[in-house]
């Protein structure tokens, strides 16, 4: 049986819904061990999602890629894993390249699906989601990101994990401390779970714009979204950042404002039921996979759709 | 202070990007630009430099072409630019992207990298990651704002619910999202004077660093099409049609 280890990062007390969804996939391609960077309360979820076994990790203030590097570097020259599960975001980014980088094998990133086989196939979703890319990898162990919401996340009804403690060595010249944590606000339907989300982009014109996207959330009980474009020119924070770098949706309902469609938008939200799209150019990407495309400019007609949904 | 900006020319995103077949890599043109996401990484080792008194070397893999995004980087104010283009570092994933940059920047002596978070072409997303680890140094990640002294770097460090701030000793590695500084344009004396810059090209025997296949791509086929549906221009009344899709998805 094939020897896993799942990276899971803890989020708000608890294992995270991308980890969650990794250990579902990981238990139907063999025996699974969880490295949890979080509390001990966490352990008993990733038993109930397919962990057998695992190593819990507590960093700290260090900022966790070198010393939870060097250890599991350590650990997998002893062990062997097959495969080493992490999530296409920030920390497990971090972990997972210098993993690979000690332990001289490649990363494979951007997985929407993986298959064991022989080695280790995974598939790629490219230029937008137009075509998919099928890799081999030959590296012992095969690190592989997978991206958010590839897998849902199914509890499989497993007994309690054998819980260890991962002992992390000090990092020496690589190592990098927190010195404050800044929470934003966070207020109204989160994006990874709301059934409507709406975004904005470019064509609201200005940060004082976004506030159409905010007051058309209400009424519909949406999350708010936003490009890559406007989150770098500041109008609005990461946390709101739908796309290839930022948040995977797959909502009821996408309504994208004033949004063109890059591909770096377009992985992060083509899997939504139904898509309406409004923008000014007729020839913009967005409307290639809108259910409903309207072109116009959204500062005539959000205001609109606001004043009638308020009147319902 | 001696800063390193890794940067990439890359095929020009609003171009279709071509696959060669058989291999499944990205057709190269000899015109590439700067990697939009990297004119953010020069910016922010312009000014880290002439904070601390110090020199901005570009450092770059992939083929030169006729190296016009390399130019665009000087233009912008760096000092120098060292390429590795070499025929078998064609197609390489990011473990050997990473080996050969991290040879090239220890060959150079460095105090502080500055890299993106990933380029616009490839995106796996780790080779910062691995260039620190490589170099044994720290990986200051996804910075919203850097802060370097002359034995120190301190940055905002995005997070999923908002921003860390993370320090550490240099020599170090930083890399920064498209929100950390505002790049300047270059200006016409800058652009003159980028074409007298020292630009070296070295092949990979000139460095201490090995090319590695780990990964093959083994088929490219085309996803099943999200239909697109209806397409109106707005009349004054678009937004009844939107009223409408909404009731029937039982949204309101």
């Amino acid at each position: 049986m094939a020897n896993i280890w799942v990276f899971v990062e803890e989020t708000d007390g608890a294992p995270s819904a991308l980890g969650l969804e990794l250990l579902s996939k990981a238990r139907s391609l063999g025996d699974v061990t969880a490295v949890y960077l979080g509390s001990a309360d966490g352990a008993g979820k990733l038993g109930e999602y397919g962990a057998t076994r695992v190593l819990m990790a507590d960093t700290g203030d260090r900022l966790p890629s070198a010393p939870l590097a060097t250890a599991l570097a350590a650990r997998a020259t002893t062990e062997s894993p097959d495969l080493i599960l992490f999530g296409q975001a920030l920390t497990d980014r971090d972990v997972a390249g210098r993993l690979a980088a000690r332990l001289g094998v490649g990363v494979v990133s951007n997985a929407t699906d993986i298959r064991l086989s022989g080695g280790v196939e995974t598939d790629h979703e490219i230029f937008g989601g137009t075509q998919v890319a099928t890799v081999q990898t030959s590296s012992s162990p095969a690190i592989v990101l997978v991206r958010p919401k590839s897998f849902p996340a199914e509890a499989s009804g497993g007994g309690a994990p054998q819980v260890e403690t991962l002992e992390l060595p000090d990092g020496g010249a690589a190592e990098a401390r927190i010195v404050e944590s800044h929470v934003e606000e966070r207020e109204g339907p989160q994006l990874g779970e709301a059934k409507v989300v709406i975004s904005g982009g470019r064509g609201l014109g200005s940060a004082e714009g976004y506030q159409l996207i905010e007051r058309l959330a209400k009424p519909l009980k949406a999350a708010t979204g936003a490009t890559r474009a406007i989150v770098d020119a500041g109008w609005v924070p990461y946390a709101k950042q739908v796309g290839q770098t930022g948040k995977t949706v797959k909502p009821d309902v996408y309504i994208a404002c004033g949004i063109s469609g890059a591909m770096q938008h377009l992985v992060g939200m083509k899997d939504a039921t139904t898509i309406i799209a409004i923008n000014k150019d007729p020839d913009a990407p967005i409307f290639s996979v809108a259910d409903l495309g309207i072109v116009g400019d959204v500062k005539t007609i959000l205001p609109k759709l606001i004043e009638a949904l308020e009147a319902m | 202070m001696k800063v390193v900006v890794c940067v990439k020319q890359i095929p020009d995103p609003a171009t279709p990007y071509r696959l060669e077949e058989g291999t499944g890599w990205l057709i190269r043109p000899e015109d590439q630009i700067l990697d939009d996401t990297d004119r953010y990484g020069v910016e922010m080792g312009l000014q880290i430099a002439q904070a601390n008194g110090g020199t901005v070397t570009l450092v770059s893999m992939g083929p030169t072409g006729n190296s016009q995004g390399i130019r665009q980087a000087l233009a912008m104010g760096a000092d120098k630019a060292v390429i590795i283009d070499d025929a078998p570092l064609r197609g390489s994933d990011a473990l050997t992207t990473a080996r050969v940059l991290a040879a090239a920047i220890a060959s150079e002596g460095f105090d502080l990298v500055i890299t993106g978070t990933e380029s616009t072409d490839g995106y796996s997303g780790v080779v910062p990651q691995m260039i620190a680890e490589l170099l044994d140094a720290p990986a200051l990640t996804y910075a919203t704002h850097v802060e370097a002294t002359g034995d120190s770097v301190t940055i905002h460090r995005q997070t999923s619910a908002g921003y860390d701030v993370v320090n550490a000793s240099l020599p170090a590695v930083v890399s920064v999202t498209a929100g950390v500084v505002e790049p300047r344009y270059p200006t016409f004396k800058g652009i003159m004077d980028a074409k007298k810059k020292p630009v070296e090209t070295l092949a990979l025997s000139g460095l201490d660093a090995e090319a590695v296949e780990t990964q093959v791509i083994s088929s490219i086929t085309t996803a099943p099409e999200r239909s697109a549906g209806r397409k109106i221009e707005d009349d004054g009344e678009a937004h009844l049609a939107i009223l409408e899709l909404l009731e029937q998805r039982k949204v309101i």
